[in-house]
């Protein structure tokens, strides 16, 4: 998210006559989920955020993962990685705030189109792919 | 008038993070509120045992990417303090305006994007036009500016590459300094508008609470002593000792009380103890309104921020303008066994990180983060908001409420990510 805004440092005038930006808790109160490219970052860690990332693979036609832990769960991960000292204290917290019993990538329960590998993220790599989808129309 | 009413906010929106509010208000009473961090832990109080020392900056800097220059500039400390590493001038100079840079940008993205539009009656910075469109490119050119400043003394702004325990493993290139004092001075006069425009916003919201902060001879946010507005004055190792934390059932962060009380962190708490130690041009552009301060308005937080992006293009400009790099390695440690800490100021407040390290790996650590402090405040302060707004209709009280809830700065991705663990 943050690379995301210092992508716009520069591009913001540009991007804004190109894109209509629908969904960004950050930067607005009121979204609207319908839209043609989501950018998803972070990994799916509780059972909650498995029926949130399928909402927001319906909710558009083109679906990218942003960064390390989206595509590979890590460095978010930890805990897959713990011994039984570890597992066992943090067992009460994964109970009641029903999280998964690892920590997974989005692809893991969705169809990711695109990626944008690095942590953070590439920022050469994702204005390179915006760039495409203003060029190609999505 | 509305005897009872429940409010939810789901996914407060334009704060580093994902938070829920709840207040439940029976026969015209606050009864219940509660301030729900929702991100996930990834349990670094776990993550960090075990791990080489000299690995884990690199690894809690994950914590987050907004603060993560924090995080890795604190842990750093911590981990040299343990292990009887002094670092050099240069290291320390380096960090100085790493630090100065993440300030910069941190500020600017929360006083633009996060606060001005509720001052200026929009939902985003994005919608604004006509005579303020002019803000939306000045933020952006701050931000640029500190990042510019971050990447060239640390590599990168975020994740930073270049600090090690001990020092810097690649050096910054003197030849690009130039470009880096020109994007400060161009953004200076943004910065300055800013607080201006702060400073005319008369909103208020006032109980009675000390602010904490630590106390840096040049406003640096690296070293000190963590001292409050009623007499509290520590050596930052010993900080933790007065702090206790409070497990909160319904939220994935904990809270901490000083001494048995609230308190708060941040900008508004370091102008309220330090602001004499100011840069000199900043304290000649912006006296008349550092006569706000001391003051116990939450809202002032937003000018205090702004003043301080002057503050650190100042010191910072001033630092480069001189600035020679020597060629060195970082220091090696000479202890592989020991207990440190040590308290920065992060653009959100006080941090604190302390480890105990045997053989060159971590036994334990702990980390306080400024949110976690500000949280008690925060809840207190939003149920005394609340009680004022009584018989107002409900969307004036949840607007009211996010408002007090972003002047605060909080960041819920640092939040959550560290359980109360014993200190052996």
């Amino acid at each position: 998210m943050m690379v995301f805004l210092e992508s716009l440092n520069s591009r913001l005038p540009a991007w804004q006559k190109a894109i209509d930006f629908k969904y960004s808790k950050l930067l607005r109160k009121k979204n609207d989920m319908k839209v043609d490219v989501s950018f998803v970052e972070g990994a799916i860690s509780t059972k909650d955020e498995v029926e949130r990332i399928k909402q927001v693979r319906k909710a558009c036609k083109v679906l990218v993962a942003i960064g390390a832990c989206a595509i590979d769960a890590s460095p978010s991960a930890h805990r897959n990685f713990f011994a039984s000292k570890e597992l066992n204290e943090i067992k009460p917290i994964l109970k009641k705030f029903g999280y998964l019993d690892k920590v997974y990538p989005l692809s893991k329960f969705i169809k990711v189109d695109r990626q944008v590998p690095g942590c953070p993220m590439d920022e050469g790599k994702f204005v390179g792919l915006v760039e495409q989808f203003i060029k190609d129309g999505v | 008038m509305h005897k009872d009413m429940d409010i939810k906010i789901g996914t407060l929106s334009k704060i580093e993070g994902h938070a829920n509010l709840d207040i439940k208000i029976r026969k015209g009473k606050v009864e219940d509120v509660k301030l729900r961090v929702m991100e996930n832990k990834r349990f670094y109080t776990q993550t960090v045992r075990g791990k080489p020392a000299t690995a884990v900056p690199a690894l809690v800097s994950r914590i987050c990417g907004t603060c993560s220059i924090s995080h890795l500039t604190c842990a750093t400390e911590a981990i040299e303090k343990a292990l009887g590493v002094e670092p050099s001038e240069q290291t320390m100079l380096l960090r100085k305006l790493a630090m100065y840079g993440t300030i910069i940008r941190d500020h600017a993205v929360h006083l633009y994007l996060f606060c001005l539009p509720d001052m200026f009656g929009a939902d985003s910075l994005l919608d604004f036009a006509g005579k303020n469109k002019h803000m939306i490119g000045e933020c952006f050119e701050i931000k640029a500016a500190g990042n510019a400043l971050s990447t060239w003394a640390a590599g990168r702004a975020i994740h930073p590459a270049f600090s090690r325990i001990g020092g810097w493993s690649v050096l910054p290139k003197p030849e690009n300094v130039r470009g880096v004092i020109e994007k400060l001075g161009h953004s200076r006069e943004h910065a300055l508008e800013l607080a201006r425009t702060f400073h005319e916003c008369d909103w208020n919201f006032e109980r009675d609470s000390q602010f904490i902060a630590l106390v840096t001879p040049d406003f640096s946010f690296l070293e000190g002593e963590v001292c409050g507005t009623k007499g509290f004055c520590v050596p930052e190792g010993d900080y933790y000792d007065h702090l206790h934390s409070v497990i909160i059932p319904y939220s994935q962060a904990t809270a901490y009380e000083l001494e048995g009380k609230e308190y708060m962190v941040g900008a508004l708490a370091r102008f309220n103890l330090n602001k004499d130690a100011l840069h000199l041009d900043t304290i000649r552009d912006c006296g008349k309104m550092l006569k706000t301060f001391p003051t116990g308005n939450v809202f002032s937080n937003n000018l205090a921020q702004a003043i301080e992006i002057v503050h650190c293009i100042d010191h910072a400009t001033e630092l480069l303008e001189s600035i020679t790099i020597k060629q060195e390695k970082p220091k090696e440690p000479e202890l592989k066994t020991g207990r440190g800490a040590g308290a920065i100021e992060a653009p959100r407040g006080t941090l604190w990180y302390g480890f105990d390290i045997a053989n060159g790996a971590i036994k334990d650590g702990h980390i306080v983060i400024p949110t976690a402090q500000n949280q008690i405040k925060m809840e207190n302060d939003i149920r005394a908001l609340v009680t004022e707004l009584i018989g107002k209709p409900k969307e004036t009280i949840v607007s009211e409420c996010e408002k007090l809830i972003r002047a605060f700065d909080p960041c819920m991705s640092c939040a959550s990510h560290f359980l109360k663990v014993r200190w052996l």
